[in-house]
Formats: structure tokens, sequence, C-alpha cells
């Protein structure tokens, strides 16, 4: 394996320590990706693309909106009865022959997983796609505990293979373009055709030859579940490439690692989610393979099945009951691809596994804000609340005020710590103007000087304290005569 | 406590805090008696009000307005024809093995024979395609009559839970050929549900070639409808197919031709 340090297509993001907190605030980290042309170019063509074929498959479903209900009850149903429903998902899976495990967080869930990969003597395993194992960083763990873990779906390998972060929930390698795959299976592969060009079905055709051997010869796979059903025990993975069934399948043990609040009650509400998931995500009626298995069937598939259950910070955001309502996302990725601001930073500047506006809710409430200083206390801002993301939400999480709500808690916990702010120190000043007339006036007055820097009607910067305000927007130049004074004038 | 036990209390502790704010893990509470901070003299919200019935507190109605069957009947010309156009559509092969005449649900011998003569014609054309040595797979409990058709010197081996064969042995063979269980026509799906007609997993998934027979009465509209009918056996491992494998992950642009078999032909019969 050759690595080049100057190619810039390996200078990917570095695995952070904390997958749920890798670091930076996010204005710096979006004014880092905002600088990279090609990001944007590789973003914009994308999300472009994702948003019209949603469309029309969503267009074709004449009782989408009866579903979006539907889909809404049931996941905030399944959260006020969350207690017996994982006690009888427990107990069925339990019936079935399957192994519940149960985990307070990352650290606890990755010790499970490397003991029971360890007790069947395997030295690798194969991963299916799986959220829940990114915002633990299983992989990294197991490396670091000598067992490699084989990412087998398309966008994860490209991932993995650059030492690279995903950017988003269903297409992780979204930031990379053909071109830039090619450079990486060539170089990273070890077994790329060296005649391998940038057609997407010749690098899918070099990912198939790739991971056959490991698939056939693999003794445990980890997956994540997009459901599991309360009252049968029976868990779904919903993907596209068969890598998802043949982890599923193949191995002698399969290790399912799911968050608490993956669950619906019943089987029929499947009837809900497997039409509501695929049209959201891949812009499908829907999607090539979707895995059901219930335990462990004698004779097909695993004869030894874990189920590990995480907790790892939704209980937190359970305890909130305006928060919890991000606990519903069914990770179908649909509210990335129409904000104008994931589409503009992508996705690492969320500098979480969580990107876009469900990351900017979910990943603050997973982790709780430490203080003002914590970089995750910035991601309740990274939205316009433009509202784009709530309308394809196919469980209508109402993200926009989900933001304001957090914005809020951020702004009450500093009050409770007692902390003067530059913005307490504003919003009081301007109480203390706008309370009385005649200081208004004045400050009115003051403002036209304001006329002065503005070009084309905006002020694009101003001196500090003014910077804090103009560093990331404009402000609209005051007008040339106040209301007041339009008053005395013209009544 | 184990990890059960205080994950679970974090859940009930958390559905029964009284306010939207955060509260610190149990254990670590301080401060007032309900463990939330104090804020300066501002009221906090009180408990949400018990229902009369003594329900659970915020109990959410489930409003199912959505289609829960289609206006198209299961089997008739017009259902299977949508499930036609969106298996074209996802690159499926299709073929018509049902002829003017066939009542509906009856496994006649002329029907079994159109069928025989389809599996015959797409299993020669596989092998002309370079592997004429490899075996095809079927499932134990598939009809026999199915396989009457079938070129001369091409090895059939026989796959069930009791006797499987390798991942290896699939991987070298020429196709497999399973009935299904349901298939649903607006979303150009057919499930497998593992019973002896349809096999393992495994069957339908290593084999580069897959020819489902899907009997028209078991084709139904609407995805509700499936479901109904699957959760008789919710068990039963099922695999969903919608179209040969195919993936999005490069610039969003569908690509036919994973992991999954890379040609799916669908007897419509």
């Amino acid at each position: 394996m050759t690595t080049t340090p100057t190619n810039p297509v390996f200078l990917g993001v570095p695995h952070p320590r904390e997958p749920l907190r890798w670091g930076d605030p996010f204005p710096t980290a979006a004014r880092e990706s905002l600088d990279d042309a090609q990001l944007r170019r590789n973003l914009g063509h994308a999300t472009s693309t994702i948003r019209d074929k949603r469309a029309r498959v969503v267009g074709e479903v004449p009782d989408w909106e009866e579903l979006r209900d539907a889909g809404a009850a049931l996941k905030a149903h399944t959260l006020t009865h969350l207690p017996e429903l994982l006690e009888r998902l427990e107990e069925n899976v339990t019936a079935r022959g399957g192994v519940v495990h149960w985990a307070r967080d990352a650290a606890e869930a990755n010790a499970i997983v490397t003991d029971l990969v360890r007790a069947k003597q395997a030295d690798e395993v194969v991963k299916v796609k799986s959220m829940a194992t990114q915002e633990i960083g299983l992989d990294e763990h197991l490396a670091s505990e000598g067992i490699a873990a084989f990412e087998t779906d398309l966008a994860e390998l490209i991932v993995q293979l650059a030492d690279d972060q995903p950017s988003h929930i269903l297409v992780p390698a979204i930031h990379r373009n053909r071109a830039e795959i090619r450079e990486i299976f060539l170089e990273r592969m070890g077994d790329a055709p060296a005649h391998l060009t940038d057609d997407p079905a010749a690098l899918a055709e070099a990912a198939r030859l790739h991971l056959r051997r490991k698939f056939l010869s693999a003794k445990a796979a980890v997956s994540g579940a997009n459901f599991a059903v309360a009252d049968t025990g029976t868990l779904a993975v919903v993907e596209s490439e068969g890598n998802g069934r043949m982890c599923l399948t193949l191995p002698e043990t399969l290790i399912t690692v799911m968050g608490i609040e993956k669950l619906v009650p019943s089987f029929e509400d499947l009837e809900v989610f497997l039409q509501l998931l695929p049209r959201s995500s891949t812009g499908e009626r829907m999607n090539p393979y979707t895995s059901l298995w219930t335990g462990v069937t004698p004779g097909d598939g695993p004869q030894e099945f874990h189920l590990v259950l995480l907790d790892n910070g939704r209980t937190r955001a359970l305890a909130d009951d305006v928060g919890r309502d991000a606990l519903r996302c069914i990770r179908c990725s649909a509210c990335l691809n129409v904000c104008p601001v994931y589409e503009r930073v992508g996705g690492h500047a969320y500098q979480s596994v969580y990107p876009g506006p469900i990351g900017a809710i979910l990943t603050p409430q997973l982790t709780g804000v430490q203080s003002h200083d914590d970089p995750n206390a910035t991601l309740p801002y990274a939205s316009t609340l433009c509202g784009a993301c709530y309308e394809v939400c196919p469980v209508k999480i109402d993200i926009p005020s989900l933001l304001v709500h957090l914005r809020a808690r951020d702004v009450d916990e500093d009050h409770d710590r007692h902390r003067p702010t530059g913005w307490g120190a504003a919003m009081k000043a301007a109480a203390w103007v706008m309370s009385d007339g005649r200081r208004m006036g004045m400050a009115e007055k003051a403002s036209a000087a304001g006329r002065v820097v503005a070009r084309d009607g905006q002020i694009r910067s101003l001196p500090f304290p003014g910077s804090l305000w103009t560093g990331s927007r404009d402000l609209p130049a005051p007008p040339k005569q106040s209301f007041r004074r339009w008053w005395k004038e013209n009544r | 406590m184990s990890a059960r036990d205080e994950v679970l209390a974090r859940v009930r502790a958390a559905l029964a805090a009284p306010s939207s704010g955060e509260l610190p893990p149990a254990g670590e509470r301080s401060g007032t008696p309900d463990g939330l901070p104090e804020r300066d003299g501002r009221p906090r919200p009180g408990p949400a009000p018990v229902p009369d019935d003594g329900g659970p507190v915020g109990d959410v109605p489930v409003p199912r307005a959505y289609r829960a069957s289609g206006e198209l009947v299961a089997g008739s010309p017009e259902v299977v024809a949508l499930l036609e156009d969106r298996l074209v559509d996802y690159k499926a092969t299709v073929h018509h093995a049902s002829a003017e005449g066939d009542a509906r649900g009856a496994d006649g011998d002329a029907r079994a024979a159109r069928i025989a003569r389809l599996v015959g014609e797409i299993v020669a054309a596989a092998r002309a395609d370079g592997l004429d040595d490899a075996a095809l797979v079927v499932p134990d409990g598939l009809a026999p009559a199915w396989l009457t058709e079938l070129p001369e010197g091409l090895t059939v081996r026989t796959d069930s839970r009791d006797a499987p064969l390798s991942p290896a042995e699939l991987d070298r063979s020429l196709g497999v050929v399973t009935a299904c269980r349901v298939a649903i026509a607006e979303t150009g799906t057919i499930v497998l549900d593992g019973e002896p007609d349809q096999g393992r997993r495994a069957v339908s998934l290593v084999p580069d070639l897959h020819v489902c027979v899907v009997r028209v009465e078991q084709v139904v509209q609407l995805v509700p409808e499936a479901v109904r009918l699957l959760a008789e056996h919710p068990d039963r491992p099922q695999t969903w197919i919608s179209g040969p494998s195919a993936t999005s992950d490069i610039e969003l642009e569908r690509v036919e031709g994973v992991h999954g078999p890379r040609k799916l032909h669908v007897i419509l019969a």
C-alpha cells in the first residue's frame, strides 16, 4: 500500500476521538469547507440529483401525507411506551434464540462487541453500514483490539480506504466525485484492476470483486438495524447493494447494534416505514433489498445472533419533552439533501457523524452541552430556519422549532451559569434604548452614520463589537429617514 | 445496577420528567427535590396531567388514514401490468408464462409447462454466456414440473436447510430458480420468506442469476397488503427484492449490479 500524503484526495478528516464531537465549532469548520470549491461542486451535483429523484417518487404516492402522519404518531407513541416495548423486544428476541445485551454508552457497547468477536476466535468482521456503530467508533475500537472491521457498503468502503470521515447519513462519500474514488481505489484497495476507469459501474465492479472473498469466508458480521418490532422480535435492515444480505446471511455469528429508539410496536407498522424510508432516502419506490429476521432460524442464516441495545445519550434526549422528537428520526437523510446550509458546507462542518439539520438537533442532545464553549453548542445555530427540512421529513420532525428550542435552552443555561455574555449585554443595552422614546430617537439619528459604510444597501463589515454580527452576516443599511421623522413631517 | 436495569431506569426517569429541559443522569442530580436546576424566579411548568383512565402520560393516537388496500384486485391483469412496469423500470427482466384462459390460482399442467419452457430458455442463455459447466441451484421444495425442460447435461444441485450447499459452491453456480411468497406491484417488489420452494436466504443471494417465478395471484398492489399477509408468519426470514442489486453511492448515480445477483429474471405465470 502506498500513501501519498501530498495528494489532496487523502487529506480526509482524521479520526476524531469522539465521533459525536470532532473538536471544531460549526462556524470554524464551515469556513474551512466553504473554501473547498471541489467539495461544493460535488455536493451541489449530488444533492440536486437526489432532491429531484425524491420529489418524483414522493409525488407518485397519493397518501404520502397520511403515511407521514402515521409514521410520526407511531414513533411518538413508541417513545412514550419505550420501557414496555424494549422489554417486549428483549423477551421475543430471546424466545427465538437471540441474546440481548444492553449498553449504557459507547465504551460499553464496544466492549460487548469485542468480547463477542473474540469468543468466536475471529480477528476480522464484515460490517453493514450502520450509524449506531459509527456513533460509538466501533471500527476504531476493534482495530485497537487487533480486530479488523471491513466496511462493505460501497460508500463506507470509500471512506474507510481514504482514512476519511463520513459526510452524509445515506451516502457517506458524497463529498467525493468519481475521479477521486478511482484514485482512492487504485492507491488503497490493493487488488483494484490497473486499467480501472472512473465509470461508476466499473468502480462498483471493483468493489464487488474486492469484497467477495471476505463475504464468503467471514465468521462474524456486525450490523445496525433500521427497525425492530417489539411484538415479534423481528429486526429489519434496508439496503441496496446486497452487502447487507451477505453480512446478515453468510457468517455464523451476527451482532446487531441498535439505538433503543429504533423500535416499532407491531409487525404491521413496518408497512408505514417501508414506504416512507426508501422514497425519502434514495428516492426509489423501494430499495433493492430489505432483510427481516427474527432471532435464529435453524438451518438458514447465522446460528448465533446478538442484539446490543444502545443508550449513549438517547435517554438524555428523551428527558427533554420537546427535544425528544429528534429520536423519531429514521435516518433517511432527506433533510440533508434539501438544506441550503448543508449543500454549501457539507457534512464535515457539523463535526459529528450526524450531519445536516437532523445532526444539528440530535448531536447536541446526545452528547449534552457542557458549556457555551462546547463546540456542539454551536450546532443549533447552523441553520437559516427556512423550514425545508420539516417539509420533507417522513416522520414530521419539526426541525426548525427544535433548533429554536435548543437555542433557547443554550441561552437559558448561560443565564443559569450567571455568566455575562456579549449577546446578553447587547440585549440589555437595546432594552435600555428602546424603553425610552427620547433615547430611541437619538439612537436612530446615530444609526444614520451606518449609511457611510454601507455598499449597495448592505453593511458587510464593522469594527468590534459590530464585527461580532458582520463577521458572518450582512446588515441592511439604515434608511435615509427614520419612521419618527417621516411621521413628524407627514401626519 | 446492571446496564439493562440502568438503561430502563433512565428511560422511565426521562419519560417522567415534568418539563422540557435537560436532566442530568440519574444519581448525579442535586439542587431542587426534583433534580432540576433552579431558575431565578421563573415558574416551571408542573407535571403533565395524568389522563382519567390512568393511561400513560402523553399517549399518542396513531392515525391510519393511508391506503390499506389498493383499487386493483390482486392477480388482475392491471395489477400484473403495474408490477411489470415497475420491475422493468428497475432493470429486472420480465417473462410471461400466463395465457388467455388460465384460471387464476389454478396450478394447471399447461401453466407449469410454460414456466418450464421459460426456465429452460433463461438457463440455456446463461450457459451460453460461458458458464457451461456450472450447476443450477434449486431449493428442495421447488415444483419439479418447472424443471422439465432444462438444457441437456446441466447439473442441478438441490439445497435445503438440512443439506445446505456451501457459500463457495453457491458462488460457482450458474444461478438459482425460486418461487416467491408475494409481490408488490406499486414498488416492483418480490418477497421471499424462506419456505421450501424459495429456499435458504443464501441461495437467492450468492449466485449471479436469480430466476424468480411469480404466480399472478400472488401479486398485490400495495405494501400494506403484502405486509398483512407476511404478518401471518413474522418469524420467517424475509428478503424483499426490488430489481437486481444496485448502488447510488457514486455521485448518486444508480448502477445496477453490486454484491447481490446482477441478473434478476422474473417469470410472471
